[in-house]
């Protein structure tokens, strides 16, 4: 909303500061303005104001002039409308409020031989034409004018009414299943039995608190006015205003929680101004009050305040003063509250009727706090005693990183979520997929059961962006349940496609295949403790292997028993469904299974000053044989000497025969004690062959 | 190898003698520089040095028996120092490896990049929650963390969100499907803060509580430049007997000048969150402009960062459901929390959030 500074002032006749100045003193008390605009000489500004919901005291030009009174311990002009006397009235007129939850205050006031008519700056105090000049608020006629000048002024919603158009009098009630209502925005409504009107005898005349009714408008014509202020729950506002997809300057102040005492006064601005174009009251403000709703707004108990609660939770200030018993009851005295002092530095505090919001002692405290400043407190360090205490899988999640981080891949943060199609390929666990009841779109449906789609995407992006090498990796949460429980399982993914990082004008570089892949899970394996690590490959019909990878070229990760994770190359239809030509490699390891491991602590061992010897063996195997095979024979050999083997090299060439291939077995031996004789040597080597022949490899000829 | 260089020596004079040796030490000289290999070092040794064939026998051989005996002494001392000299050329040619000319052959371009291997990079997304959580680590706060998933309870109710406010309208939550017939605190969305991890700590410990909280959050937001329905946070919480709203102000000036550099001021403005009371916005200088005004703090001078507040007694009422010790009128406490996405933008000049969810290895190397 806008405020005017030159209204503002005319609340505040000891107002020193500029306007600027003003602007940045309300915005630090947490009255924001937004905006400062200058309206030219004479005219002052306007603010653009950003007041928070819970203050709409503070949605008008009286209640922003109050908080800068408080601010500044100026005095607040009242506001004084005094009316003509009445003339005296056959019988009051008749209001009953039968929606006594809804309805908690109906103040009417009837106006004769008024003259409807354009508005004017009528009187000092009510310079309707010059202040709606300067907020661009447009002119409408002399009685809406004065129901928005009320509101702008001092915050209370009012209505006018065509008193000739009104059979009886007024009833507050719930509107009847059915019942029709043409409402000012000329839209005719089929009202629900929880809208809240105002009606006459015979019909409903208005949405309560939200929008007036088109057959009781003010017109050129209307003579005699009944003029409406009246105080609304501000559920029952709410809920009206929803159901007709309605926002009116009204609802959002009522909604809200308007002032219960306004009323009277509300009545007095607008039929002062109405009455100042010719007309007179008849009979007395007619006040119907529901006891009940005063109790809890306007006749609150009073909420004792100890300024020692107010020292132990603000502490300390930059003046050495601090916060005094005098400034307590200025600041709370300036917002409107009684205070009666029971103790020294206690007391009783009465709440004004339009704080709905204070309700605690805490509220109170917050008002002095921040009335008196937030910057005038000190920067102070509360003590402290103790140790941080590091969350159980914070180093094995860093020790991961830093892992993936030196061989070479970027760390990436995916989507949580992804579609119903893809978490169904990619879940872990069939079926146990978690579907959102508000998704934000269909390829966002689920909960990812799994890191692969996000990793998936990521990489297509990239190749779709002709970034052909990608190597990413992800470490995020992975979901697994149904919608009446959900499971969070940590989990890393990783994925790559394109050139080794090596590639260099003077180096060949070559395609990132498998085998980079299943280097890159033992070295992460490789930071944590197992006795027994393996993969292993299932075919095509075992059902095993997860459908988003390549049944052949890919392996299941397996620690001390456990299925830890799976990762190769992607299933050649994954990779056409999503256009990529590239052999991709991707993988993803259960971090709930594998946190299971403690990490790895480094134990160093002698190392042997006497010299190393190494024996090459070339041999020839069948295919179905595979390294583990060989590697499981030279273990078991268990020669002490025997330090290291390693698979040197894997050939095939044409003068292998069909269904064979060479393998070159690299064996370093090495004793701790003393340098090996060419005997004992010779005895290794015979035992190597012995072993590998036994798994069915022979030495090539 | 011919001996022919070695004249016969007609005139045994001093200076004929000094004239004769410079010469035959000057040509030592040259061939030594040359030198390049073991076999080139072995052939001037030879040359040199030879027992039967090398000039300095040859000079022996022939100079010295052709001199008149006065002349033999001046001419011993002279072929004495030149055997010195070829003696040292042939020790430094032997010991000083290949030649310059044999190395100069192997010259390469050191000009053309080398080779590098790919340092993965730690997502600006980590780097900058590390950052935070380590700047807190050191004012001996501990990480809390809680599950993305939660009820209603954890999110809202126990954050003193009354049902009905606006934070709660399903269009700013993204909720998991078919919870309308359980009860609405069991109901169950992604979280869209930290602030249930508050809760479930002070359910878990009595005070003094000290954790900082990061995590990723999610709101049924529509995505653009700076918004994004998946964003992370980070919050703290500090309860303990005497804990104050100048605590709260000095633990975020302390945070902030660690994080943005000593130089930075913090401005606190009044504020309205559920869960705390008072609460505050926190502003920074702008850390661009150096609170001079500058496009990116609006020509303000400052930018707002953080949201922080003393803990709603209500919120220590539903802790103490279970941990009594959370009684409002013997402990007290703070409550922060900032977006981690608005953060690294700023450090980082990233313009568009969306590049922190898209895996764009262009946008990713940029942080190695």
């Amino acid at each position: 909303m806008n405020i005017l500074t030159k209204w503002l002032r005319a609340y505040l006749p000891g107002l020193t500061v500029d306007d600027a100045q003003l602007a940045e003193d309300l915005t630090l008390r947490g009255i924001a303005v937004e905006g400062t605009y200058d309206l030219g000489s004479g005219k002052g500004y306007l603010y653009e104001m950003d007041i928070t919901t819970n203050r709409v005291d503070a949605m008008n030009h009286y209640g922003v002039a109050r908080e800068a009174a408080t601010i500044y311990g100026l005095e607040l002009k009242p506001l004084a409308f005094p009316l003509p006397e009445a003339k005296k009235a056959a019988q009051p007129f008749s209001v009953q409020i039968e929606a006594q939850d809804a309805c908690g205050r109906f103040t009417a006031r009837v106006l004769r031989g008024v003259t409807i008519g354009e508005s004017r700056d009528w009187f000092a105090g009510a310079e309707i034409a010059t202040y709606f000049a300067l907020l661009d608020q447009k002119k409408i006629s002399n009685a809406v004018d004065a129901s928005n000048f009320a509101w702008l002024a001092m915050g209370q919603p009012t209505h006018t009414f065509d008193l000739d158009k009104i059979e009886g009098g007024i009833v507050v009630r719930r509107a009847r299943k059915g019942e029709k209502l043409k409402t000012l925005d000329g839209i005719e409504r089929t009202l629900d039995a929880d809208d809240l009107v105002v009606a006459d005898h015979k019909k409903a005349l208005a949405l309560a608190g939200v929008m007036g009714g088109w057959d009781t408008m003010i017109t050129p014509e209307t003579k005699n006015v009944l003029v409406e202020a009246a105080w609304f729950e501000p559920m029952a506002v709410r809920q009206t205003a929803r159901r007709h997809g309605l926002h009116t300057d009204a609802s959002h102040r009522f909604e809200r929680g308007a002032d219960f005492n306004a009323a009277p006064l509300a009545s007095a601005i607008v039929s002062a101004i109405l009455l100042a174009n010719g007309g007179s009251i008849e009979g007395e403000l007619v006040d119907v009050r529901v006891a009940a709703l005063e109790e809890r707004t306007a006749l609150r108990k009073p909420i004792s305040l100890k300024l020692s609660e107010v020292h132990r939770l603000l502490g300390t200030t930059i003046d050495a003063e601090g916060i005094t018993a005098a400034a307590v009851e200025n600041i709370l005295r300036g917002l409107g509250c009684g205070m009666t002092s029971a103790a020294s530095a206690a007391w009783d505090v009465t709440l004004p009727s339009w704080r709905l919001d204070i309700e605690r002692e805490i509220d109170l405290i917050e008002e002095v706090a921040r009335v008196y400043g937030y910057n005038r407190f000190a920067n102070t360090l509360p003590a402290f005693a103790g140790g941080v205490r590091a969350l159980p899988w914070e180093e094995k999640e860093a020790a991961i990183r830093s892992t993936m981080l030196a061989a070479g891949f970027h760390e990436a943060i995916a989507s949580t979520f992804c579609s119903a199609a893809d978490a169904a390929r990619t879940s872990p666990q069939p079926g146990q997929v978690v579907p959102l009841g508000n998704p934000l779109s269909e390829e966002a449906s689920v909960l990812r059961p799994s890191l692969v789609p996000g990793m998936l995407a990521m990489i297509a992006g990239n190749l779709n962006r002709d970034v052909s090498d990608v190597r990413l990796f992800e470490l995020g949460t992975a979901f697994i349940g149904t919608t009446e429980k959900v499971e969070e399982r940590p989990a890393l993914a990783l994925g790559a496609v394109g050139a080794l990082p090596t590639a260099s004008p003077l180096h060949a570089s070559r395609q990132i295949d498998f085998y980079d892949a299943k280097g890159v899970v033992e070295q992460v394996l490789g930071r944590f403790e197992a006795r027994g690590v393996y993969f292993d490959r299932f075919g095509a019909d075992s059902g095993l292997t997860p459908e988003w990878l390549h049944p052949y070229r890919s392996a299941r990760i397996v620690v001390d028993g456990g299925t830890v994770g799976w990762f190769g190359q992607l299933h050649p239809s994954e990779a056409a469904a999503r256009k990529i030509k590239e052999p991709v490699v991707i993988g993803e390891i259960y971090l709930d299974r594998l946190y299971k491991q403690p990490l790895r602590k480094p134990v160093a061992r002698e190392i042997s000053r006497f010299q190393p010897v190494r024996r090459d063996f070339s041999l020839v195997l069948d295919e179905s044989i595979g390294w583990e095979a060989v590697d499981r024979a030279m273990s078991e050999l268990r020669i002490p000497e025997l330090v290291d083997w390693r698979a040197r090299e894997v050939f095939r060439d044409a003068r292998q025969a069909k269904g064979e291939y060479a393998l070159l077995l690299g064996a370093t031996f090495q004793a701790a004690d003393r340098t090996l004789r060419e005997e004992e040597l010779q005895s290794f080597h015979a035992q190597v062959v012995e072993a590998v022949a036994k798994v069915g490899a022979r030495l090539r000829a | 190898m011919t001996n022919v260089s070695i004249p016969e020596l007609a005139d045994f004079t001093e200076s004929a003698l000094d004239k004769a040796f410079a010469s035959l030490e000057a040509s030592a000289r040259e061939a030594a520089a040359g030198l390049s290999g073991d076999e080139a070092v072995e052939a001037f040794r030879l040359e040199w040095l030879g027992r039967k064939q090398g000039r300095l026998n040859d000079v022996s051989s022939r100079w010295l028996k052709a001199a008149p005996p006065e002349a033999k002494k001046a001419l011993g001392v002279r072929f004495n120092a030149l055997k010195a000299v070829v003696e040292g050329l042939l020790e430094q040619a032997a010991g000083a490896g290949p030649s310059d000319a044999s190395l100069k052959a192997e010259a390469i371009d050191v000009t053309l990049p080398g080779t590098r291997r790919l340092l993965g990079a730690e997502h600006p997304i980590t780097r900058t929650l590390n950052e935070i959580v380590s700047v807190f680590a050191a004012l001996g706060y501990s990480v809390g963390v809680g599950p993305e998933v939660e009820t209603d309870y954890y999110n809202f109710e126990c954050m003193n969100f009354p049902p009905g406010h606006p934070a709660r309208d399903t269009q700013d939550t993204l909720v998991v499907a078919n919870q309308e017939r359980r009860p609405l605190r069991d109901r169950l969305l992604l979280r869209t803060h930290t602030s249930p991890v508050q809760m479930r700590t002070m359910e878990q410990q009595p005070p003094p509580v000290r954790i900082v909280i990061p995590g990723k959050v999610h709101r049924n937001d529509a995505a653009d430049a700076t918004h994004s329905p998946i964003f992370h946070q980070v919050e703290g919480l500090c309860v303990d007997t005497n804990i104050t709203f100048s605590d709260l102000k000095g633990t975020l000036d302390h945070a902030m000048k660690a994080l943005f550099g000593s130089a930075v001021k913090t401005r606190f403005f009044p504020s309205f969150f559920p869960f705390t009371e008072p609460s505050a916005d926190v502003q920074i200088s702008c850390i661009f402009c150096g609170g001079k005004g500058c496009r990116k703090c609006k020509n303000s001078g400052w930018i707002e960062l953080l949201g922080c507040g003393m803990v709603d007694p209500a919120v220590f009422a539903f802790a103490a459901q279970k941990q009594p010790a959370y009684d409002p009128k013997k402990i007290s406490g703070f409550a922060f929390g900032m977006g981690v996405e608005r953060i690294a933008m700023m450090k980082y000049g990233v313009s568009e959030i969306g590049q922190f969810y898209a895996g764009d290895m262009r946008f990713l190397n940029q942080f190695v």
